[in-house]
């Protein structure tokens, strides 16, 4: 009887993925495919500790999103697309009397698998900083969501800090400015705008890529000390992004000349580089530290109260920490504009592209829910699924990172028109009839 | 000319690492015919376990014997709960074994010992050196330097000693080896344990180039290129395969990679040993095995 106890109580824990779910009450089904073993656990275990401390916050502090409590499920898939969207199918249909209202896919090549398949189902795909770029235009992807930071606007940012550490765009003119670049869809996702940039400001635009897993870059390195560029993009991800800065040191290329991009700019990333890596600076869509009100209020209700999903508390606030706080707030307040809208009851996937449609944070809404200063007012709509397209600059100190500057905007002008060309193309390949503004609203109506 | 001659020397220096590598696959195929898929997780087992002690506070020689000792342990509760019950069986079974053991391998690395990236101070600071216009990796000189003392430590442990002579009989002979009252399980162990300690060292000079974490057990993908153009069956082919690999990809990457769009080293190392294997399938100095049919 004691065996039969113990097992349903594991199988309870296992099952339940750890979430406060009620039977007598409808809780919002949330699933998390996560990669906690595997070659980006380092990143993904803060992640899932971020995104899950917040929504028991939520739950536990504030009694759920507008009283609707978060049911959230881990399910393993060490970063494998397949299993993602495995785990999509197994869960596309809801829990637990709640249907899908959206589904994170915590990584790029996985939005590319589900990009159609979603869209025939009708559940958004949530993918904060990643993604398919062109998906940003809403008419033809009215299913995908590069929130905050497409690839697109990480080259304008920063190519917009290099300028403004030169003394403004007109100074580029005749800069050499190469990108390394992780050899993957991921890295080679910014170079039609950092050709667009590079036309326009006058820059030499030079491109070296770095084949996975990027363990070895001395032929690399040796080609940039040979062109001798005046800064460098670092677009890597993973241990290439530390060999990158040892390597760079080693070849004598200042570290303070080399700004990485959102996936390039973690803990992970710098400690290992040791002292390669200070003075290197990376864009900061979801900036390092717990000089947050939401920590404040996490550290209170969470972490000393023992319930933190950290397997050590010492990296409470690390970069990828923070990336599951940020995203789970966006899951969060897009789920209240849904049930403010549609009412307080789990939403279904149609009902949730509305709600993310709908989602506007602005810096009143992002002091109330205390994340000033850590999120960038969004705004999205049913043309524009980015909805901010700015990021703070961070360096490296040797121990911590450091704020440089406050929110730099994407060059939109510049970057819409790349969009919405890539999107028509796709449109016109895929026999997809774009959605106009007024139908996007009928249709969820 | 200095730019070539750099990039060669580079090739070679980084060539010695993946010959590391190479030499833990070397060890147990020799011994018992079985293509180690675990080298990796024990290569980032042995790592992790070194890192995790020294950063709880225990002294660099204490950390190191603690992590020789789990090594060693591990060997014999490999050989006595996997290889023991598999005796007798097809080197296809023993290959599926040690692909299992791969998986527990990691597993037990990161539940234990978490998978955040540890960084890893030897001592050896990663600065150039200049041979007038070559510069030179003073970091892969010292591993370069590693590597040959390691070798040289191998060759003393299998030609100099009981130990080793009875390693030779086995992997010359296992049957004539038993007939003469070898221990064969001991000789298991053994060779478990001396190519744990050989990925130590490797996952070592690995982990302070790139941190300490998962991806280490994935630089055994540079091993494999390695083994076929050395032969499996030898350690100073490993040493020459390293050499040969890390010096083509490099003088590769630099000299056709621009013309292929870059980022060629991976594939290349490869292709490189598709054309040994057509041309000397048991590699440079592997040993041919013919068999009657």
């Amino acid at each position: 009887m004691r065996r039969l106890l113990l097992a349903a109580l594991l199988a309870g824990t296992v099952l339940g993925g750890g979430a406060p779910a009620c039977a007598a009450e409808v809780s919002q089904y949330i699933p998390l495919p996560t990669y906690r073993v595997g070659a980006y656990a380092s990143s993904g275990e803060l992640w899932w500790a971020g995104e899950r401390d917040y929504f028991r916050y939520i739950n536990e502090v504030e009694g759920g999103v507008e009283g609707v409590k978060l049911n959230y499920e881990e399910f393993e898939t060490e970063w494998s697309p397949d299993r993602t969207v495995e785990v999509y199918e197994r869960v596309k249909a809801g829990k637990d009397g709640s249907p899908l209202a959206f589904f994170f896919t915590h990584g790029t090549p996985a939005t590319y698998a589900l990009l159609e398949k979603a869209a025939a189902d009708k559940i958004p795909l949530i993918d904060p900083a990643g993604g398919k770029t062109e998906s940003v235009d809403g008419a033809v992807f009215p299913y995908a969501f590069p929130l905050l930071f497409s690839y697109y606007s990480q080259a304008s940012t920063g190519i917009n800090y290099i300028a403004s550490k030169v003394g403004g765009l007109d100074k580029l003119k005749g800069l050499k400015i190469a990108t390394v670049y992780h050899d993957s869809a991921y890295g080679r996702a910014s170079q039609p705008a950092v050709d667009a940039l590079a036309k326009t400001y006058g820059f030499e635009n030079i491109q070296i890529p770095v084949a996975d897993p990027g363990s070895e870059q001395s032929p690399q390195w040796r080609q940039i000390r040979e062109v001798k560029p005046d800064w460098i993009f670092l677009r890597t991800w993973g241990v290439s992004t530390v060999v990158a800065l040892k390597t760079a040191q080693r070849f004598g290329f200042p570290a303070n000349r080399i700004i990485g991009d959102v996936w390039a700019g973690s803990e992970s990333d710098t400690i290992p580089a040791g002292s390669a890596a200070v003075g290197y600076s990376a864009l900061a869509p979801y900036p390092g530290g717990t000089d947050f009100e939401i920590h404040k209020r996490l550290k209170a209700e969470i972490l000393d109260k023992g319930k933190s999903n950290l397997r050590d508390a010492k990296l409470f606030g690390a970069v990828n920490y923070n990336v599951g706080l940020v995203n789970a707030a966006l899951a969060v307040e897009a789920l209240r504009t849904g049930y403010k809208h549609f009412g307080a009851r789990p939403l279904n996937g149609e009902e949730g592209r509305w709600a993310f449609e709908h989602l506007t944070i602005d810096p009143a809404r992002l002091k109330q829910i205390g994340f000033d200063g850590l999120l960038q007012p969004i705004a999205i709509t049913p043309t524009d699924h980015e909805g901010g397209g700015a990021a703070r600059i961070q360096s490296w100190d040797g121990s911590k990172w450091v704020l440089q500057t406050d929110w730099i905007k994407a060059d939109h002008a510049l970057l819409t028109p790349l969009i919405k060309a890539g999107a028509a193309a796709y449109a016109k390949e895929k026999g997809i009839t774009p959605r106009s503004a007024d139908s996007a609203e009928a249709a969820a109506r | 000319m200095s730019l070539f001659l750099e990039t060669l020397i580079g090739g070679v220096l980084a060539g010695t690492l993946y010959a590391l590598v190479a030499i833990g696959f070397v060890l147990i195929y020799k011994a018992s015919g079985v293509f180690n898929y675990a080298q990796g997780s024990i290569l980032l087992f042995g790592a992790l376990a070194f890192v995790s002690l020294k950063d709880a506070g225990v002294p660099v020689a204490g950390a190191l014997a603690i992590t020789v000792g789990l090594l060693i342990v591990t060997a014999i509760a490999i050989e006595r709960l996997l290889l023991r019950p598999l005796t007798n069986r097809s080197p296809l079974t023993l290959f599926m074994a040690t692909l299992g053991l791969s998986y527990v391998a990691e597993g037990v690395a990161q539940g234990f010992m978490g998978s955040q990236v540890r960084a890893l101070d030897l001592g050896i600071e990663d600065l150039p050196m200049f041979l007038g216009d070559i510069m030179i990796s003073q970091f892969d000189l010292i591993a370069a330097g590693v590597a040959a003392l390691l070798v040289i430590a191998l060759s003393l442990l299998f030609n100099r000693t009981r130990i080793g002579i009875q390693l030779r009989g086995v992997a010359n002979d296992t049957l004539a080896a038993l007939s003469l009252g070898i221990d064969i399980n001991r000789i298991w162990q053994i060779v478990w344990a001396v190519a744990g300690l050989v990925g130590l060292v490797s996952g070592l000079l690995w982990g302070a180039r790139q941190g300490v974490q998962f991806s280490l057990s994935l630089v055994v993908l540079k091993a494999l290129p390695v083994l076929i153009i050395g032969g499996f069956t030898s350690i100073a082919g490993a040493i020459v395969g390293g050499v040969v690999v890390g010096a083509g990809e490099s003088l590769a990457e630099t000299y056709i990679g621009p013309f292929l769009g870059g980022g060629i080293t991976p594939w290349f190392a490869y292709a490189l040993a598709l054309v040994f294997l057509f041309i000397r399938p048991a590699g440079l100095l592997g040993e041919r095995q013919i068999e009657r049919v």
